[in-house]
This record gives structure tokens, C-alpha cells and sequence, in this order.
């Protein structure tokens, strides 16, 4: 098994596929999967059958509208019904469509099989971001968010040109890629925190809706390397169109190497909470954790969205008890004044949380009279 | 047509013979024909409000970046596009064409309940005041998509409430429209006109009646938990209380599915009217056209959840809605050969009515080829929230709903207004229409096909040429409804050649055996049919 | 009037009448007002009972015109079956409405609820039960007790039952002609009714006060409530329906042979009275 997936090769070499989108594409991205595989090819029966009959009546409808003028002096016939030919036409796309359904019957049940995977992924759909929990297999215990990484410099916003020439991957690239050996039965096990999203990478010939509260699941069984581009393909709020899912197939030595280079960053940064830092560490530490979360929202100026999000700038909650901001963090909070609620984040850090409360604490105009919280702080208000 | 048989009740009529004049003949209509035009307009200018917000929706994607919108404002557009489309143009605008038609092919007097059909006409501009405001209060419209998807309708501000409310009120406008065409087609028609010998129009009407009062009050049902959900702290779509948000989708599409044929079997009921008209031959197969769109609506009913293959249902149910999706294709299929069939050995000529009905038969086969394609559970996970799933709808809803609509107008419009429209602004019209449709459309199967999600306000830029194209098409085709307004519409309703009351050699029906324009009562006695 | 009138015109069509717009722009207030009051806006209540109560009047109005043609004959044959098909098709209408609620409390315990409590949920819910009448699971609904059938409900479902008799009697007793009867057992339907309404709010104060069950208990109470609500709601539509009728019986209305209005306000009422019976067995029994 090990030596047919060495010889599929990269998915670019061996498809001509990108893993992304390509321009001027007629046709599904070339498919990286078996699954894949099965669904471009019921998809091309199903355009011949189609063309096949599409050609054939228009053929008879076009001739008809070319003979049957009444400016080429044809009269008409006078027939209105014929219980012959109307069973055959009733018979007869009962049999096609029949022909069409079954050979995707075997898809389907493929597709519904995640049984006997050999590393199960949990990805969590958040307003707007993907979190990645592997449960199962070989890399377990890592765990991740991925947000998109190509910056708002290069989207521009109403009025305001970009600012950074796009890059290749425009608004399907980001900062964690998932990463998974090549030639693997890979479940993904959605869910969400928020509203219903989707995971999806076309040229898996995955899709599945990440529900609140629920969880799905869906397989993939990479048949080359390469690097995988799909998207969120729910309408999840205003950043649905950033979010995108980026996997990345590495063969089965790189994916060990990744797995031990992984869990030993991870080691690293679950740094001992009960480490003191300084305010100017903690700042600086905050600013990157509140572009890649916090910003979105409440926008890198912290001066929110009128109706919709909350300013941080000059914010009580901000300046006022810090116990209150460490608690809306943890658990959320519901106000009732916009729309949408702020989410908690009990998934960062009790580091990141420490940090980014202080961060906000400390800039633009806020000067808080309680200006600094330690991680510690964080460790004992999770209690 | 009342004067072969004595009027013995004249007297009671004698209130209505002099019309009600200015504005309150308008507000306080009880005429069916008056309140007809009232939906003919009503709908136009909604197409017209959708049609701007679509505009803005391929201006937006032009081109990648967020050039235009921010994107919260974006999918207000795209939700809003669809509400006023489905519940403002589409709709309404087939009511307003069975007002106007249905009491004359059957010979009735009036719409059976004239004032609740005044009724169900006003509570359509409230309806759309409020959907129209809602733009206006803090967060804006709603921008949950037409399909107002739980949980994200529960993130929405007060425009979700007033969406809610707004489709309650159209909900209630079609329940009632719905029971009075049944109740006018039941029970009014003129002696010797028997089910099976009533125009195809009122079949394919009467048909959609039925599933409008089926799932209108299911789509009531769904909003209203929305609502609840929203406010008062129920938990139906909320997974912490033990709600789920799926069921939601499968209560909203219960209602949806059935409806995208609200949308279609008027239109195939217009068609049915005018291709024999036009190749002066009976319909073909009548019986087996009335016995399609029944189980067309049928079936209608048990495949809702092919909108949900990728919510993960068990197996057993994703195949069971995939089949039960592409047996829709066999009525669809008889259709399409009757029509075929009544042209076949015809006498054609190629009038504008007819060009948007034959338009009509050729493009929406593509549309339903994809959606065929569509009801295939694997394709659609693959495919499902793509811009593929875009083209479909469009090609089925405008090239084939909207299409009609506008045959049924250039078919209808001389006994309406009395004048023939111009045929060569008409002719243009239509092939102005046609072209920059596929130019708009067609390529978004292209973007569907190689990934571009719907909903979404910036795109990767591998998908721009595509994008380019659409937008220009939209544009065009947009001018090319300004040019039907400007250059059709409104110069046939001023003047044009004087219609006969039979403008066309091969129509058949009772509608065509009163004056052009239709008088403002008629049938007060009714005809006797054949 | 005798039977049909034989000189009412061979179908009705009522003139201009300015109650169908003012019944929209008073919805349209009516809408106004609910939206901004379940934004807590000041002025929704105000608006939203503005527009209630200007619906009311034109509908006061409007049936007034419709009875008014009826007692002066204007409603043929034909008219008089138009009337029924289309109570029959609103009827139908209203069922397919209860329909997505009891189809809501079907999915709910039959589909969803076992879902929830599944071993591939433990992932997020690992503590969940999935017994029917359960507090959520994610433990932020507060405890609650579930409703049973006795005593209330049964007693209802026997007043209903019984309150369906009483109107079949004062049908009959219209068609033979006996008017102070009909009118006697009509009122006795309407008193049925409202004694049920009575037990019904009693029954939810129980709820609210001794079993802490609310519209707020996850989806048991969602579904226990919007069931019982709407079907409570439309109880009480149903007997205005009747009152009405009983004023018209008194005041002289219908004859033997010619009462829709009689009718189609009977056929409401079994309407209710059967959703009721599913109610009884699916909401309290199972
Ligand atoms: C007028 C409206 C209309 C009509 C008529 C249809 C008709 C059909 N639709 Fe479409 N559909 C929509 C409006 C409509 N649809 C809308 C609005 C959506 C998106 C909603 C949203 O998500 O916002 C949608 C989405 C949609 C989906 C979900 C896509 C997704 O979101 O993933 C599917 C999947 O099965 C589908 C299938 C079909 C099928 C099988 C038909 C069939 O009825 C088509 C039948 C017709 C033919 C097949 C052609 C003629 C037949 C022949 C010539 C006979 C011979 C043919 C054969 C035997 C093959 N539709
Ligand atoms: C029911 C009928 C209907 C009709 C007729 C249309 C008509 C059009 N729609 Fe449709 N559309 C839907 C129903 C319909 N749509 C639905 C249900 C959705 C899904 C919504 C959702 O996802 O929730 C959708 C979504 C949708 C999208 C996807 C949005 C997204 O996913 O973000 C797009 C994108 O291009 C689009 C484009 C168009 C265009 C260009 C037209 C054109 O045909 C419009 C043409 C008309 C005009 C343009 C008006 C006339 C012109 C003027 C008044 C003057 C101004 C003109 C110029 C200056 C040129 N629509
Ligand atoms: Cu997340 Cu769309
Ligand atoms: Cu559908």
C-alpha cells in the first residue's frame, strides 16, 4: 500500500491540480481522493447522459421550429395525444434516471463509511476561524487554531484600496495548516461554537456542515501529497468568506517530524502559568494574540462596529475591574446591545488571555487603573 | 356574452356599472382585473428593487477585494435579493396574472371573495415597507440568507424581526389569494366547463394553490419558532436546551422545496397556453399535462431534504432523497415532450410570446439538468453552497419563472391594455434577454464546478475572469428590463395599434371572446362553454 | 330569508370597499409595533395594541357589510358554497401550521434528542441522558417537572369533547327550527370553552409556580408551550367565533336551512377539538 501511494506522487505532478482553485476552470479541481474520483466521474456520466438528451430533444424541437412554419406554408396536423408514445416518454427517463441514480448509490455509502480511520481530527467552525483538536491516532493530544493569514492590507475595505499587492493564495491561505500523512483514512469530526459552518476541500470531494452543539463526521484518504485549499461553505456571519481550510498531505516520515516538532511547540507554549512577566512582555505577547482573534470584530483601532460591535477603546469593561474583563473572556457575554455575542475563549491560554486583557488595557486611550493580570490570575478565575 | 340570456338580477349590479374612479378605485378595488394590475405593478417594481440589489451584488464581486460593501452589508444584499425576489417578484406576480386571467378562462364574474382578494393585495406593501425599512435600524436587514438559516438568525438585530413579520403577513396574503383562486376555479366556472376542459393555466394555478396552502402556514410555523428562539427563550434550533439547528432546515425546506414550484408550475401553466396558440395545434397530451404537475406537486413534498445532504443525515435518508429528487425529472420530462410534441407538425409563427416560451423550454432544461445533477448526493456535497447551486436556481427561476412571466405579459398584454405592444421592441426584448442571461449565468457554473462558495463577499482571485463576466452580463441584462419597462410596457399601455379582441390566429379560451382591453366587468352572466 | 334567495344576482361581487387597505395599513402598524417591542423599544406595545385594536375594528366593519348582504340576500346558491369550500381550505391551512409544530416535537424527541445523548456526542456532551423531558444538555436550563395528562388534562379533553355534543345539539335544534334551544346550547359550547380556557391557564400557572416548567425548559417547554399555546390561542378564537354566532342567533339570523356562518364557526371548533386530541396524546400522554 505504502509503495502505490509513492508512486501517486505529489497531487501537482500526478493531476495538474494546485489544491486550490486554478483560473479559468471548466471543470471540478481534479480530484485528490477516491471519493473524489467517484464524484468527477458521476458527475461527467451524468453531463453525457444530459448532453445526450438535451441534443436529442432540442435536435427534434429545432427541426420542428425549422420545418413546421406556418411561413413555409405548413398546416397543421390536428393530433392532440397519443397513449403510445406518452408511456414511452414516461418509461423511458424513468429508466435513465435510474441508470443515474445507482452507480451513486455506491458513492454515497463510501462517503457515510468513517469507520476504521486511522487518525481522527476534530475541526471546530468559530466566527471566523477553524480549530483543529487531533483525538485520535498518531499526533494525538495536538491542537490548534487556523486562522486565515492574508492580510486585511490585501483585501482593502470600501473606498480604501489594498494597500500589499495579492499573493497567490489570496484568501485561501493560513497561519496553522492541518497536517496529515498521505495514503491515511482521515476522519474529520465537525462541530461548532457558534452558528453552523462547513468544512470543505473540493479536491477531497469533502464537505460537511460543522453544527453547534452537534457533531458530524466525514473521511478523506489523501492519494497524494500536496497542499489543499477549501473554504467555510455555510453562510456563518460577515467574515464567511474568511475562513478558509488549508491541509496539507505530507508522506508518512514528514508527518512524524511534524508531529514531534508540533508537540514540542506545544510543549513550549504551555508555559508555566505561574510565570510572572512583565507588562511590556505581556503587551507585546497580546498585540498578536488580539490581531489573530480579537480584531475581526472589534477592529486593530478597538473602536468596534457601531451596532454590531463593541468598542474597546474607552470601554468600562475594559478600564474598570479587571476580574469582570477575565470573566467576559472565560464565559462570554450576552449584553443584548448588538446582534452578536460575544463568544467566551476559554480555548487560548491562561498566557494569551493574561496577555491580550492586558494589551487592550494598555492601548489606544485606555490607561487602566488595574493595568496588568497574570496568567495566574486566569488559572484561578477558570475555577 | 350576457345579453344571449335575460339578466334577471341586473338591478343588484347597478352600484358597480359606473367604475370607481382616482385613487380609491385602486385602494378599495374589489375588481379582479383592477387588482390584477395592482400585482402586475406590485410585482415589477420588485423586481425591479431585487434586480438593484443584485446589481450591487455583482458590483461588489467585480472583482476580488472589498471594494464597494463591507461585508456584513454584503449578505444583507444577497438576503435580501432573495426575499424580494421569491416573496415580491416572482410570486406575486403569477397572483397578479391569475386575477387578471383565471376569472376570464373560466368564465366567472369575479375572484370568488373580491374583497379578501383586495385584501391579500394589501397586505403585500406593508409587507414589503417593512423589508424595505429594515435596512434602516441598527444591524441593518437581516443577512441570515433568504434561507434565514438558525443560529445565525438568532445573531441577527431587529430587521430579522421585521423580515419575520413581513413574511407572515405575505404568508397570509398567499394563504388567501391561494383559497380564493380554489374556490374561483372550483366553483365558478361557467356551465359546460368541466375540470378536464379548463384552460391549462388554471390547472397548473389551482395545482399551486394547493401547496401554497400546504406549506405556507409550515413556513409560519418555522419563522414563528425563529422568533421565539430569538426572544422568549425557547430552545427549538438551540442545541444547549436539546433544540437542534438542523430541524429548522428541515421544517424551512419542507416549505421551500414546494415552493421553488410555487414558482414553476404557473409558468409552465402560461406556457402551456401560448405554445399551442402559436403552432395553432392543440396542446399535446392534456390529460397526461394535468397528471405531470400533479405529481410534480406530489412529489414535491418528499424531497425537501436534498437541500440538506451536507448536514450529515444517516445514509438511508440522504439516498431516499436523492431518489425520490430525480423521479421529479420523469413528470418534468412529460412536460417538456408534450410541449414539444404540440409544436411538432404545427403551423409556427414566432411572435414574441412564443419566443419567450420556446426561450423558456430551452433554458430551463439546462436548469433542471442541474438540478438533476444536483439531486445526485454526492455531486451536490461536492457542489452544494457553490455558485453551481446559483446557476441552477437562476436558470430555472428567471430564464424559466421569470421568462414566462414576461411571454405571459407579450401574450396577455393587448387584452389587458387593448393595444399590441411593438413587436420589434418586443422581439428585441427578448433576444436582449436571452443573451445577456447566459452571459450572467452560465459562467457561475464554471465557478461552482472548480469551488467559489455563494454567499461570499470576496474571493479568491483564480476566480476573478468568471466573476468579470457575470457582472457585465448582469448589467446587461438589467438595461435590457429598463428597456422592457421604458420601450414595451409603458408605450403599449399609452397607445400602440389597437388590439382585436382576438389578437392572435391560433388562441383558444374565453378570454378572448370579450372586447380588447377587457371590459371592467364581464361573464356577469356566465357563458355557456362548448 | 326563505331559502336562497331566488332573486339574489348569480354571484355577489361586492363594490369598493376601503376595508381590505385599512386592514393592511392596521397590520402593517400591528407589525410595526411587534417588532420594535420585542426590542424592548418604548413605543412597540402601544403601536402593536394600536394596530391590534384597529384590525378588530375594521373586521367588525367588514363582517358587518358581509352579514349585512347575507340578510338582504344577495348570497346565491353559489356564494353560499364558495363560503364553504373556503373554510374548508383555511381549516386545512391551520392544520398544516399545528403540523410544523407537533412535526418540531416529533423530530425533536425521535431524531435530535437521541442524537445528543449518542456515544459520538460525548465528545461535547459527556454527561447527557437523552431521556424525553430532560433540561438540556448543557445543563442551562433549570430543573423542571414535565406535565402529565391528570387531572387537568383529561378533565379538558372531556370538556371539549362534551362541548363538541353541545354544539352538534344546537345544530340539530337550528335545523328543526327551535331557536331558543340553539341558542341555549350554543352558549353552553361557549361556556365549555371558556371553562376550558380557564383550566388551561390554571394549568399553567401550575406549571410555572409548583413545576418551575417554563416556555424556557429547553425544548419540552418550548414545544409543551407553542403547542398548548396556539392550540389555546385558537380555543379562544374559536368560541369569539361562536359568541358571534350566538348574538346573530339571537338576534334573529339563519334559518333552518341557510346558517354558514353557523356552520363554518362548528367546523373551527371540531378543528380545535380534534388538534387537541392529538395534543392530548403526544404532548401529555406519550
Ligand atoms: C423554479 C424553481 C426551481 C425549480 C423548477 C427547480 C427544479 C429542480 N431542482 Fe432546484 N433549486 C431551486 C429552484 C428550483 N429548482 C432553488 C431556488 C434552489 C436553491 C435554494 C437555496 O439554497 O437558496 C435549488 C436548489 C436545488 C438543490 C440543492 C442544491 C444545494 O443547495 O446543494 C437540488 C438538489 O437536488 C435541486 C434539484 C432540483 C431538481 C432535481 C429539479 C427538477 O424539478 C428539475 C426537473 C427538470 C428536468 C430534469 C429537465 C427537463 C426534463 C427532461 C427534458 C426529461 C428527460 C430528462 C431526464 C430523464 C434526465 N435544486
Ligand atoms: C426569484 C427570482 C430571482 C431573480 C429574478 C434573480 C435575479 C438575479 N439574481 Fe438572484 N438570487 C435569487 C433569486 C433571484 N435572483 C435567490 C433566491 C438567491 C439566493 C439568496 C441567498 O443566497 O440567500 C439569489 C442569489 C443571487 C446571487 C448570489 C449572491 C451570493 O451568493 O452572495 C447572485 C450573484 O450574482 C444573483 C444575481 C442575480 C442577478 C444578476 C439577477 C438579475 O436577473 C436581475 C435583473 C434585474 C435588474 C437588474 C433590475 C432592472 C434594472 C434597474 C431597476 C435599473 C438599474 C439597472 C442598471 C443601471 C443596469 N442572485
Ligand atoms: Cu464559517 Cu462560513
Ligand atoms: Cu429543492
Amino acid at each position: 500500500e505504502q509503495a502505490a501511494v509513492k508512486a501517486a506522487g505529489s497531487y501537482t505532478a500526478a493531476t495538474g491540480g494546485t489544491g486550490g482553485p486554478v483560473p479559468f476552470e471548466l471543470n471540478l479541481q481534479p480530484p485528490a481522493t477516491e471519493i473524489a474520483a467517484q464524484i468527477y466521474d458521476l458527475h461527467t456520466w451524468m453531463m453525457v447522459v444530459c448532453m445526450v438528451i438535451f441534443v436529442a430533444v432540442f435536435g427534434v424541437m429545432f427541426y420542428s421550429i425549422f420545418k413546421h412554419r406556418k411561413s413555409l406554408g405548413h398546416k397543421p396536423a390536428t393530433f392532440h395525444e397519443s397513449t403510445t408514445v406518452e408511456i414511452a416518454w414516461t418509461v423511458v427517463p424513468f429508466l435513465i434516471v435510474i441508470g443515474m441514480a445507482l452507480p451513486a448509490t455506491r458513492t454515497v455509502v463510501g462517503m457515510k463509511d468513517t469507520t476504521n480511520a486511522d487518525i481522527t481530527i476534530k475541526a471546530t467552525g468559530m466566527q471566523w476561524k477553524w480549530g483543529y483538536d487531533y483525538l485520535k491516532g498518531e499526533g494525538e493530544g495536538i491542537a490548534f487554531l487556523s486562522n486565515l493569514s492574508t492580510p486585511r492590507s490585501q483585501v482593502g475595505s470600501p473606498g480604501v484600496e489594498p494597500t500589499e499587492k495579492r499573493g497567490e493564495n489570496y484568501l485561501i491561505e493560513v497561519d496553522n495548516e492541518v497536517v496529515v500523512p498521505v495514503g491515511k483514512k482521515i476522519r474529520i469530526v465537525t462541530t461548532a461554537n457558534d452558528v453552523i459552518h462547513a468544512w470543505s476541500v473540493p479536491a477531497f470531494g469533502v464537505k460537511q456542515d460543522a453544527i453547534p452543539g452537534f457533531v458530524r463526521d466525514t473521511w478523506f484518504n489523501a492519494k497524494h501529497t500536496g497542499t489543499y485549499r477549501g473554504n467555510c461553505a455555510e453562510l456563518c456571519g460577515k467574515e464567511h468568506a474568511f475562513m478558509p481550510i488549508v491541509v496539507k498531505v505530507v508522506s508518512a516520515e514528514d508527518y512524524t517530524i511534524w508531529v514531534d516538532g508540533k508537540k514540542k511547540e506545544m510543549a513550549a507554549l504551555a508555559d508555566d502559568p505561574s510565570k510572572v512577566w512583565t507588562i511590556d512582555e505581556l503587551k507585546v505577547k497580546g498585540e498578536k494574540v488580539y490581531t489573530s482573534n480579537c480584531a475581526v470584530c472589534h477592529l486593530a483601532t478597538g473602536k468596534g462596529v457601531p451596532n454590531a460591535f463593541a468598542a474597546l477603546d474607552g470601554s468600562p469593561a475594559v478600564t474598570g475591574p479587571k476580574a469582570e474583563q477575565i470573566n467576559v473572556l472565560l464565559h462570554g457575554k450576552k449584553s443584548g446591545k448588538f446582534p452578536s455575542e460575544m463568544p467566551a475563549w476559554k480555548q487560548l491560554s491562561d498566557t494569551e488571555i493574561a496577555a491580550v486583557i492586558t494589551y487592550t488595557r494598555n492601548t489606544w486611550s485606555n490607561k487602566a487603573a488595574e493595568n496588568i493580570v497574570q496568567p495566574a490570575e486566569v488559572v484561578a478565575a477558570r475555577k | 356574452m350576457s345579453t344571449s340570456t335575460i339578466d334577471h338580477a341586473h338591478d343588484q349590479h347597478d352600484h358597480a356599472h359606473d367604475h370607481p374612479h382616482g385613487l380609491s378605485r385602486w385602494l378599495f378595488a374589489t375588481n379582479h382585473k383592477d387588482i390584477g394590475t395592482l400585482y402586475l405593478w406590485f410585482s415589477f417594481i420588485m423586481l425591479l428593487s431585487g434586480g438593484v440589489l443584485a446589481l450591487m451584488i455583482r458590483t461588489e464581486l467585480f472583482k476580488p477585494g472589498l471594494q464597494f460593501f463591507q461585508p456584513e452589508f454584503f449578505n444583507q444584499l444577497t438576503t435580501m435579493h432573495g426575499l424580494v425576489m421569491v416573496f415580491g417578484a416572482i410570486m406575486p406576480a403569477f397572483v397578479g396574472f391569475a386575477n387578471w386571467m383565471i376569472p376570464l378562462q373560466v368564465g366567472a364574474s369575479d375572484m370568488a371573495f373580491a374583497r379578501m382578494n383586495n385584501f391579500s393585495f394589501w397586505l403585500l406593501p406593508p409587507a414589503a415597507i417593512l423589508l424595505a425599512t429594515s435596512f434602516l435600524v441598527p444591524g441593518g436587514a437581516t443577512a441570515a440568507g433568504w434561507t434565514l438559516y438558525a443560529p445565525l438568525s438568532s445573531q441577527m438585530g431587529p430587521g430579522m424581526d421585521m423580515a419575520i413579520f413581513a413574511m407572515h403577513l405575505m404568508g397570509a396574503s398567499s394563504i388567501m389569494g391561494s383559497i380564493n383562486i380554489i374556490v374561483t376555479i372550483l366553483n365558478m366556472r361557467a356551465p359546460g366547463m368541466t375540470l378536464m376542459k379548463m384552460p391549462m393555466f388554471c390547472w397548473t394555478w389551482l395545482i399551486t394553490a394547493y401547496l401554497l396552502i400546504a406549506v405556507m402556514p409550515v413556513l409560519a410555523g418555522a419563522i414563528t419558532m425563529t422568533l421565539t428562539d430569538r426572544h422568549f427563550g425557547t430552545s427549538f434550533f438551540n442545541a444547549a436546551g436539546g433544540g437542534d439547528p438542523v430541524m429548522y432546515q428541515h421544517i424551512f425546506w419542507f416549505f421551500g422545496h414546494p415552493e421553488v414550484y410555487i414558482m414553476i408550475l404557473p409558468a409552465f401553466g402560461i406556457v402551456s397556453q401560448i405554445l399551442p396558440a402559436f403552432a395553432r395545434k392543440q396542446l399535446f397530451g392534456y390529460a397526461s399535462m394535468v397528471y405531470a404537475t400533479a405529481s410534480i406537486a406530489i412529489l414535491s413534498f418528499i424531497v425537501w431534504a436534498h437541500h440538506m445532504f451536507t448536514t450529515g443525515m444517516p445514509v438511508t435518508s440522504q439516498l431516499f432523497f436523492m431518489y425520490a429528487t430525480m423521479l421529479i425529472a420523469v413528470p418534468t420530462g412529460v412536460k417538456v415532450f408534450n410541449w414539444i410534441a404540440t409544436m411538432w407538425k404545427g403551423s409556427m409563427t414566432f411572435e414574441t410570446p412564443m419566443l419567450f416560451a420556446v426561450g423558456f423550454i430551452f433554458v430551463f432544461t439546462i436548469g433542471g439538468f442541474t438540478g438533476l445533477i444536483l439531486a445526485v448526493t454526492p455531486i451536490d456535497i461536492q457542489l452544494q453552497d457553490t455558485y453551481y447551486v446559483v446557476a441552477h436556481f437562476h436558470y430555472v427561476l428567471v430564464a424559466g419563472s421569470l421568462f414566462a412571466l414576461f411571454a405571459g405579459f407579450y401574450y396577455w398584454s393587448p387584452k389587458w391594455t387593448g393595444h399590441m405592444y411593438n413587436e420589434t421592441m418586443g422581439k428585441l426584448h427578448f433576444w436582449l434577454s436571452l443573451i445577456t442571461f447566459n452571459i450572467t449565468f452560465f459562467p457561475m457554473h464554471f465557478l461552482g464546478l472548480a469551488g467559489m462558495p455563494r454567499r461570499y463577499a470576496d474571493y479568491p482571485a483564480q476566480f476573478t475572469d468568471f466573476n468579470v463576466v457575470a457582472t457585465i452580463g448582469a448589467f446587461g441584462f438589467g438595461l435590457s428590463q429598463v428597456f422592457f419597462l421604458f420601450c414595451v410596457v409603458l408605450p403599449t399601455i399609452r397607445g400602440g395599434k389597437k388590439a382585436a379582441d382576438k389578437p392572435w390566429e391560433g388562441a383558444e379560451g374565453l378570454e378572448w371572446t370579450v372586447p380588447s382591453p377587457a371590459p371592467f366587468h364581464t361573464f356577469e352572466t356566465p357563458p355557456t362553454f362548448k | 330569508m326563505s331559502s336562497h334567495n331566488a332573486a339574489a344576482p348569480y354571484y355577489f361581487v361586492p363594490g369598493p370597499s376601503k376595508w381590505p387597505m385599512l386592514a393592511g395599513l392596521t397590520l402593517l402598524l400591528t407589525m410595526i409595533g411587534a417588532s420594535a417591542w420585542v426590542n424592548d423599544v418604548s413605543w412597540g406595545p402601544y403601536l402593536n395594541f394600536a394596530g391590534l385594536a384597529g384590525i378588530i375594528a375594521v373586521l367588525y366593519f367588514w363582517f358587518g357589510d358581509a352579514i349585512g348582504e347575507s340578510e338582504k340576500g344577495l348570497y346565491s346558491q353559489r356564494v353560499d358554497h364558495s363560503y364553504r369550500w373556503s373554510m374548508a381550505w383555511f381549516i386545512f391551512s391551520e392544520v398544516m401550521f399545528f403540523g410544523a409544530f407537533f412535526g418540531a416535537l416529533f423530530y425533536a424527541r425521535s431524531i435530535s434528542m437521541p442524537w445528543l445523548g449518542d456515544i459520538d456526542h460525548k465528545f461535547i456532551w459527556p454527561d447527557f441522558s437523552a431521556q424525553w423531558g430532560n433540561i438540556g444538555p448543557a445543563g442551562t436550563v433549570e430543573e423542571f417537572k414535565t406535565m402529565g395528562p391528570f387531572p387537568i388534562p383529561t378533565i379538558n379533553t372531556a370538556l371539549l369533547l362534551t362541548s363538541g355534543v353541545t354544539l352538534t345539539i344546537s345544530h340539530h335544534a337550528l335545523r328543526a327550527g327551535h331557536r331558543a334551544k340553539t341558542a341555549f346550547w350554543l352558549a353552553a359550547t361557549v361556556l365549555l370553552g371558556a371553562v376550558f380556557m380557564g383550566f388551561q391557564v390554571y394549568e399553567y400557572m401550575h406549571a410555572y409556580s409548583e413545576l418551575n416548567l417554563k416556555l424556557t425548559s429547553g425544548i419540552y417547554g418550548s414545544t409543551f408551550f407553542m403547542l398548548t399555546g396556539f392550540h389555546g390561542f385558537h380555543v379562544t378564537m374559536g368560541a369569539i367565533m361562536l359568541s358571534v354566532v350566538l348574538y346573530r342567533v339571537l338576534k334573529g339570523h339563519f334559518t333552518a336551512d341557510n346558517h354558514f356562518a353557523f356552520e363554518g364557526a362548528a367546523w373551527y371548533w371540531h378543528f380545535v377539538d380534534v388538534v387537541w386530541l392529538g395534543l392530548y396524546i403526544v404532548v401529555y400522554w406519550l
